[in-house]
């Protein structure tokens, strides 16, 4: 059974409908990355399933039950963490406890200081600096110190909306690469990515969002080799 | 202005022709920095709620000055010492506190300024008029042993009053930094304070937050209003005064910044103190806004401020 699963969801800002009809699942265990050009609607999707949208139409239903129409800190309750875009970390606060506030719900804060060791693990470089404030870390480590909060919430699913933007190709690499750990090690991961040629490397399945619909799905391996992906994403 | 309001600042008079003897100098310092106490828990208070809900608390100084008739009546009433019942008037203040944020400023967190003003305005329209109508003009102030008593401290005096008065502010002080930055519930305050957005995402439960901070915001005010019954005689319009004056110290620390509200605070107090003195004592208000032209030229984001707003 899925995970995740959106069933003819739209979402607007206004009268401004920026996602029509998307129906999508996530299974348990699999890394499902959204792939899509600037102002397709990606955002918008990740921010109906964490609740900070209300969804127009539609249902989205995480484990069996409906979400739509819930806040955000009950989505977080249930299990969904959300890296967001821009990584919206509490830049005078150290990083210590910018990952520590990830541990909201009463399981994650009973288990944090564990869950803390496995984050500087992932990230040994948060380790090292975290008596800092994170408004002083760079770009690649705010990401992982974003990373690293949503992780310690203890998600059954991450989503994280485009973790790559702004780095250097060697940060997105490392940070790619912990995602397929983090993964690995038992959690659903939803992706998503302007960075379409990563995004579908890292991936199990993909969705190709348009203005707002899903124009295209399927496993990595067929949305790689398929000829529109190539021209409109991959410059080939 | 009150008429009662003028007196307390310092007890010596100022001699005549006398411009700058040292030791009233230092009197004046003493007895503002004794009184500044007050002021710094006052515009914590403020800002706090600020930083939170990124609201104007324009009813702060009413909230204040029911605090002081709370104090009052808590002395004339039940015999209870201020210096006890401050802890009352904040528990009081605290429920005032979150039962206004909930029912009334939470409608309006997301609404433009200039809702938000008229609404905080009607706050402080009522909760000044019910002062009048419950407690009437006249000036009140509440009598405790201890502003009897002095001490000397070579030519300089101490008013025990107000020593009890900051020790007791500053020790709160101190307990709301501890709550503020070891506590989960502070933590995520800052939190909210920081990123309202980023706090949402990592799903905090903002309204709540924001209602516990109006309400210890509240009962910082309500705590200060408490301890300065005793040194300040007060009436139904002292509110907009203070309200002043602690927008005037939040505007001096930086807004939004804990330690700028409480160095603000300090300071302003003894700014005001030193003009009483040698200026003349309609004149401190003059010199707080002074103070405030000034840190504002020199540093526009206030002294502990990140950015200018
Ligand atoms: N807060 C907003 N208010 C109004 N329109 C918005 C808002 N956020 C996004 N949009 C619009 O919704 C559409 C989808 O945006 P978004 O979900 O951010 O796309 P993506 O993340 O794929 O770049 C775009 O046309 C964008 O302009
Ligand atoms: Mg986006």
């Amino acid at each position: 059974m899925a995970l995740l699963r959106l069933d003819d969801v739209e979402v607007a800002y206004g009268d401004m409908v920026a996602v029509r009809g998307v129906s999508m699942t996530v299974g348990t265990g699999e890394l499902v990355a959204i792939i899509g050009s600037n102002g397709a609607g990606k955002t918008t999707t990740l921010r109906a399933i964490s609740g900070l949208l209300r969804p127009r139409r539609g249902r989205i239903e995480f484990d069996g039950a409906r979400i739509d129409g819930l806040t955000s800190s009950d989505v977080v309750g249930r299990g969904i963490a959300h890296v967001p875009e821009g990584r919206q970390l509490f830049p005078t606060m150290s990083v210590l406890e910018n990952l520590e506030l990830g541990a909201r719900t009463p399981a994650a804060r009973a288990a944090r200081d564990g869950t803390l060791k496995s984050v500087f693990d992932l990230f040994p470089r948060l380790g090292e600096r975290r008596r800092q404030l994170a408004g002083s870390l760079s770009g690649g480590e705010q990401q992982m110190c974003a990373i690293g909060r949503a992780l310690m919430a203890l998600p059954r699913l991450l989503m994280l909306d485009e973790p790559s933007l702004g780095l250097a190709p060697v940060m997105v690499g490392a940070i790619f690469d912990n995602l397929a750990r983090v993964n690995r090690d038992g959690t659903t991961v939803l992706l998503v990515e302007q960075n379409v040629l990563r995004a579908l490397r890292l991936c199990h399945r993909a969705y190709v969002l348009e203005n707002g619909t899903i124009a295209l799905e399927g496993p990595r391996d067929r949305l790689l080799a398929d000829e529109g992906i190539k021209r409109a994403y991959l410059g080939r | 202005m009150a008429e009662g309001l003028r007196a307390e600042q310092v007890r010596l008079p100022a001699p005549q022709g006398l411009i700058l003897d040292p030791v009233l100098v230092v009197q004046a310092v003493v007895s503002g920095l004794l009184f500044g106490g007050v002021y710094s828990l006052m515009a914590i208070g403020l800002t706090l709620i600020f930083g939170v809900m990124r609201v104007v608390n324009f009813a702060h100084g009413d909230l204040m000055v029911w605090a002081m008739y709370l104090a009052w009546l808590g002395a004339t009433r039940f015999g209870v010492d201020p210096y006890v019942g401050f802890v009352g008037a904040a528990a009081i203040l605290f429920v005032a506190g979150f039962a206004i944020q909930r029912q009334l400023v939470d409608r309006i967190v997301d609404a433009p300024h200039e809702m938000q003003i008229l609404l905080m305005l009607g706050v402080a329209l009522v909760l000044e008029n019910t002062a009048l109508v419950a407690f009437g003009p006249e000036p009140q102030r509440v009598r405790t042993p201890l502003t009897q008593a002095a001490l000397w401290l070579g030519p300089v005096f101490v008013d025990v009053g107000r020593l009890v008065t900051f020790a007791v502010a500053i020790a709160l002080t101190l307990a709301l930094s501890l709550f503020l930055y070891r506590s989960d519930i502070g933590r995520q305050m800052r939190a909210v304070a920081d990123n309202g957005y980023g706090a949402q995402v990592i799903g905090t439960d903002v309204r709540r937050i924001s209602a516990l901070a109006f309400a210890v915001g509240a009962a910082c005010v309500g705590a200060a209003g408490a301890l300065v019954a005793p040194l300040l005689p007060f009436q139904p319009p002292t509110g907009l005064q203070l309200s002043v004056t602690s927008f005037n110290i939040v505007i001096i620390g930086g807004m939004g910044s804990l330690l700028g509200a409480f160095m603000g605070g300090l300071l302003v107090s003894v700014a005001e103190s030193l003009g009483a003195v040698f200026l003349n004592p309609s004149m401190k208000e003059l010199v707080s806004f002074a103070l405030l032209v000034v840190i504002l030229l020199v540093r526009p984001a206030g002294l502990f401020g990140r950015r200018a707003i």
